[in-house]
């Protein structure tokens, strides 16, 4: 463009000026008068020409770097990161989280709440078509909910929908849904992604060549899954909120965590998450700082050591705060995470209303874990370095899934904390399907290092909930506290959120009086993503919320 | 030759059954069923859904049934569905097949086309620096963890140099070129990952080169050709090579299961959606369909590699010809 | 047969490095500067310097140390299995060669069954499957390696099952297993050392590869797989987490198939000058 002019015309100009003197002063003072014109231009701000180069444009993709390839693009049956990931793209529920996580209307332009939670109307959006140009209605949303809970169909989301008496489509665009009882998270249970119910009422979900081939009514159409290597989504022209402004998502798996940094430097992969130390100490150079932009959000979980509560040795309170008191959690989140992460106290995201900023963690006091170990009976009495009681030393093993680093290390440091007030913590690492089924389902364990995904309403019966013991269930520590049960029962009853932040805010500050388990820490998640990408705003629930406003101004595309 | 090979696949099938017995026997020394990835560290996953899934997938049947089951499936190359997705495990394998053979086929070929000429130079040169050299490159191929090597050549060749690109086996924009260019651009993406394969293997067939060379040229008719007057070049490539070669043709059978077992790291730090990486998520994911097919696949092709390879024996060792026509 | 070994200065490097290795095992506690645990969070990742001729690791941990202990687990996974596997396959190699027959055959089968499959798939499966424990890793590398010995030994045995000794050995009435045992095994012994010296090799290789796939040997305990692992995670701003540890798998594993080749050159006439 102006670079254009500055080229060419000192080369015309030059060509002439070993012929005649007097002619080359002409050609000079053009140039000088485009050398100028092309200077303004290419300034800064002010002028017309800057303006443009950097203006929201159509066009350009995408390449998302992901360690594992989505299993199926069915969106209710999608449990893995990947398939989720991609379905965000491709479907819409009625509702969805904003910036700020409040939920907003998604596909439902607006719903009303009755008979304090036992009806919920929802009223959809007009003119929503699907990709392939049939019109969204209420039927899809029933057809959904059946689906759901169809018994033959391999959903694990059918949970929260079994509370649902009836739900009954009063016109075109109008739901009505029936709760036998009510239940706060209900709305939220309503971000999950709408089936087309005229492509799959006859298709046997957990089979259907729709898995491979998805039609939704989201963003981004399915164009082509390469197994393994890609998966491609193009523009949806027609989206309701508007046309996205990137042609492409391209989903590219690159199963090794050392190969997706190498991509990185070659610019193979435009978006992808980061480890601590690779935020922290590998893309801390030039050529990092000017092709990426780094960000960080709380993640939407934390991680903590569980104990089984009817193993002897953790059954006297003054043993697990001992331990509470022994381990440095901010020393571990400083060497492991770089400091990217919180040290937590309770079962909610740090950031929630549900979180009681007011529980403080204990301070790091190895005299006085070693002090509250000895009121409970456990001394040093033969000076080995290990207390005993009743000649018994203390010795227990944690159990870890492995594949997680960070875990790892993590269980790694806490054995060193522990060895120093004198309790002997053995790691044994197992893989993940057997720890889960063989150790914890079956209570077969004396600690597990864990985490927790949680979603945006904080209800969390079904794992502080002492009805909540039965093998595979979520409390497999075997917590039990009255006071805290109906806490957690009126909690997701109710739907005033000030009434819920008081319930929630209590129970934050006996569970952390209690030390089922220990807290440990909430990591960061640390995306990275090539900075010639403009309108990325970080925000509690991430970066990706405004993907459609994302753009690539038309100077700085790289694909077509 | 016909009745030779038939005889073959006759002896080949209670290795068969015994390749489908042994890949089920493995699996199910596990504890565990394979709805628990996909339900666990999700709250949000009921237990009565769990419950609903796990008598779904027919893991509440006895392990006998389940075997004959299996293996009468099996005979139509039926592998049943996966337990991830529920596609036809015939077809997850069919799609990553090609790519997995047609770097292993490449790998073979270098292999080839650098071992035995490094073999027969050791030979022929016993003792001396060359052989020393090509003692110790081959060995160094032999004695590098792959992925090591993988990674360092990665950030060389596809980062310092930028000549190579680093991972995948096409580019991005793949669809839009032409053919040619399609060609090319394959090529650059498997120049690392076949070499890498190859340089890994090269000791064995060079050092069996070696040492089968080293025999022959021992031997009294190689004797008796020096004494004829006949140039040494045409002694060595002629007679000895000749001969020499025919045991090297029984070791590919032997390469391939190493080379498709070894495929699984490979394809991982390359990025290549092959039947190693397949077979490790399928392990991790507890799905037993797809971990026997492809062990049974696997053992399949490596099968047919040896039949192959003892066809193409016994068709170049004429005394083994002749013998067979009596 | 020593001054002939001792020609082959490969084959003597290669054992001389081996001896060295060997030492860093035994004599571990009194080489290692440092606890191989013991966690320094406020050194992490340092270079190598006077205090850490290694650096340390994400941890703060001596990497000098921990390659030091580190060689007592791999070279005992390499010794372990390599005896498992060598015991497996002289059993049934000897058996086969021995009686023939039917109990040939079925063995026989047996091998060519097993050498179907991919080993490093078999192994993959069955560690993954069960946990990844050190005592797992040693006995599935054995059950998966001991085919080629077994084809070893029967040939051995069917060559000098025919030798004169045993047949007067037989007359005098010694029973088949006295005869396996001490006239035919040792015999069998060179090819057996050769193969066994490359398994060693090997099977450390197969634990750095157990360990690249996460399923090998799991820290704290220090192996070299798994500090090259740490490595991986650390490219290009701890050179010294992969290169260390790479450098001694490589030279452990390359003397010991230098020393295998030495071995061969030994133990096959024909090969002698």
């Amino acid at each position: 463009m102006s670079g254009t002019l500055l080229i060419r015309n000192p080369g015309t100009a030059h060509r002439k000026v070993s012929r005649h003197r007097e002619a080359f002063t002409i050609p000079l003072m053009i140039s000088a008068v485009f050398l100028l014109y092309a200077a303004a231009a290419t300034g800064d701000a002010g002028s017309p020409d800057a303006v443009t180069t950097d203006a929201p444009a159509y066009g350009d993709a995408i390449v998302i770097g992901s360690i594992a390839d989505a299993r199926t693009l069915v969106p209710i049956l999608a449990s893995d990161g990947p398939s989720s990931e991609v379905c965000g793209m491709v479907f819409n529920g009625l509702v969805k989280y904003d910036k700020r996580v409040r939920i907003v209307g998604d596909l439902a332009e607006s719903w009303e709440i009755l008979d304090g939670g036992l009806t919920i109307i929802f009223h959809l959006r007009k003119n929503v078509r699907w990709h392939d140009g049939a019109p969204f209605t209420a039927r899809d949303v029933e057809f959904t909910y059946k689906k759901l809970m169809d018994p033959k169909v391999k959903t694990p989301y059918s949970g929260d929908f079994e509370r649902v008496k009836a739900l009954e489509v009063v016109d075109d665009h109008t739901v009505k849904v029936l709760y036998k009882e009510p239940f706060s998270p209900s709305l939220s249970s309503w971000g999950m992604p709408m089936m087309p119910e005229h492509l799959l009422k006859n298709e046997d979900l957990n089979t259907t060549s729709f898995g491979r081939k998805p039609v939704g009514t989201g963003p981004y159409k399915f164009k082509t899954w390469k197994t393994g290597e890609k998966i491609e989504l193009t523009a949806n022209d027609d989206y309701f909120e508007g046309r996205p402004y990137i042609n492409r998502f391209i989903y590219r798996i690159i199963p090794d965590d050392a190969t997706m940094f190498l991509e990185l430097q070659t610019q193979g992969v435009d978006w992808t998450g980061l480890s601590p130390l690779q935020y922290t100490r590998q893309t801390d150079n030039e050529f990092f700082r000017s092709h990426y932009a780094k960000f960080k959000y709380p993640s939407f979980g934390y991680t903590y050591m569980a104990y089984n509560l009817s193993d002897q040795k953790f059954r006297d309170i003054r043993v697990r705060q001992a331990i509470n008191y022994a381990v440095n959690k901010q020393e571990i989140v400083d060497t492991i995470f770089f400091g990217l992460g919180r040290v937590i106290t309770g079962p909610y995201m740090m950031d929630s209303w549900a979180y009681n900023k007011g529980v403080r963690p204990a301070a790091f006091d190895p005299a006085k874990a070693r002090e509250l170990l000895a009121q409970a009976g456990w001394r040093d009495a033969n000076g080995d370095g290990w207390a005993e009681k009743d000649g018994s030393p203390f010795e227990f093993t944690l159990i870890v899934n492995q594949g997680n680093a960070e875990r790892l290390r993590t269980a790694e440091m806490v054995q060193s904390y522990l060895k120093a007030i004198g309790i002997r913590m053995k790691i044994r690492v197992l893989e993940w399907s057997a720890l889960i089924n063989e150790f914890v389902n079956k209570r077969r364990f004396e600690a597990v290092l864990m985490g927790w995904f949680l979603s945006r309403d904080p209800d969390n019966y079904d794992i502080w909930h002492s009805s909540k013991t039965r093998e595979g269930e979520f409390n497999f520590i075997g917590y039990n506290n009255p006071e805290v049960d109906k806490l957690l029962e009126e909690g997701r009853r109710t739907f005033d959120q000030a009434k819920r932040e008081t319930i929630y805010h209590k129970v934050h500050e006996i569970v952390y009086a209690d030390q089922p388990t220990l807290f440990l820490y909430s990591a960061e998640t640390l995306p990275i993503v090539s900075s010639r990408f403009k309108n990325i705003e970080v925000s509690p629930i991430g970066i990706g919320y405004n993907f459609i406003k994302w753009y690539v101004p038309k100077s700085e595309q790289r694909y077509r | 030759m016909i009745r030779y090979i038939g005889k073959r696949l006759i002896g080949l099938v209670p290795v068969f059954l015994g390749i489908t017995l042994i890949s089920f026997f493995v699996i199910h020394l596990a504890p565990g069923k394979p709805t628990d990835i996909q339900t666990s560290l999700n709250p949000k996953v009921s237990y009565e859904a769990r419950m609903r899934l796990e008598k779904l997938y027919g893991l509440d049947k006895p392990i006998g049934v389940q075997y004959m089951g299996w293996l009468k499936r099996f005979a139509t190359f039926n592998f049943g569905r996966s337990y991830i997705d529920d596609r036809p495990v015939s077809q997850k394998i069919a799609e990553r097949i090609p790519v997995t053979i047609l770097i292993n086929a490449l790998a073979l070929i270098l292999i080839f086309a650098i071992g035995i000429p490094l073999g027969v130079i050791s030979a022929v040169r016993r003792g001396t620096l060359p052989d020393r050299l090509a003692t110790v490159f081959v060995f160094t191929g032999f004695s590098t963890p792959e992925f090591w090597l993988a990674l360092l050549l990665m950030s060389f060749f596809g980062i310092s140099l930028g000549w190579l690109p680093i991972s995948g086996i096409k580019s991005l924009d793949f669809e839009y070129f032409n053919l040619p260019v399609k060609m090319l651009d394959v090529a650059r993406h498997l120049i690392l990952p076949v070499a890498i394969a190859a340089f890994g293997s090269l000791a064995g067939i060079s050092r069996y080169m070696r040492s089968s060379m080293i025999g022959i040229i021992h031997q009294d008719y190689i004797r008796t050709a020096r004494a004829k007057g006949l140039k040494e070049p045409d002694v060595i490539y002629r007679h000895a090579l000749k001969n020499a070669m025919l045991p090297v043709i029984t070791i590919i059978g032997l390469s391939i299961p190493g080379l498709i077992g070894g495929s699984v790291i490979f394809e991982s730090i390359f990025a290549i959606p092959g039947m190693g990486r397949l077979f490790y998520e399928s392990v991790m994911a507890r799905d037993y369909p797809t971990i026997m097919g492809v062990l049974s696949i696997g053992a399949i092709l490596t099968l047919v590699g040896n039949l192959i390879a003892d066809i193409a024996y016994s068709y170049a060792d004429p005394r083994i010809r002749v013998i067979k026509e009596e | 047969m020593v001054r002939e070994f001792l020609n082959n200065k490969m084959a003597v490097a290669g054992f001389v490095f081996i001896t060295i290795i060997l030492a860093f095992a035994i004599f571990a506690p009194a080489i290692a500067p440092y606890n191989p645990s013991s966690i320094d969070a406020k050194n992490i990742l340092a270079a190598p310097s006077g205090a850490h001729i290694f650096g340390t690791d994400t941890l703060g941990r001596d990497i000098f140390s921990r390659i030091v202990y580190g060689s007592r687990i791999s070279l005992s996974i390499g010794f372990i299995a390599v005896g498992i596997a060598v015991v497996i396959g002289v059993f049934f190699g000897s058996i086969a060669g021995y009686y023939g027959g039917r109990a040939d055959s079925i063995i026989m089968r047996f091998v060519d069954i097993m050498l179907c499959f991919p080993t490093f798939f078999l192994i993959l499966a069955v560690i993954a499957i069960l946990e990844p424990s050190i005592f797992n890793i040693m006995v599935v590398i054995g059950a998966t390696g001991w085919m080629g010995v077994a084809r070893l030994v029967r040939a051995e045995v069917l060559t000098l099952k025919e030798r004169d000794y045993v047949t007067a050995s037989r007359i005098m009435g010694a029973s088949n297993i006295w005869i396996i045992v001490r006239h035919l095994i040792p015999n069998a012994i060179g090819p057996v050392m050769v193969s066994a010296t490359l398994g060693i090799g090997g099977a450390i290789l197969t634990e750095s590869a157990l360990s690249f796939l996460g399923i090998g040997v799991q820290p704290p305990t220090p192996s070299w797989g798994n500090i090259l692992m740490d490595g991986k995670s650390t490219l290009g701003v701890a050179w010294w987490l992969t290169i260390f540890p790479g450098v001694f798998i490589f030279l452990t594993v390359l003397a010991y198939n230098l020393l295998s080749e030495g071995l061969r050159d030994l133990f096959e006439p024909r090969l002698r000058k």
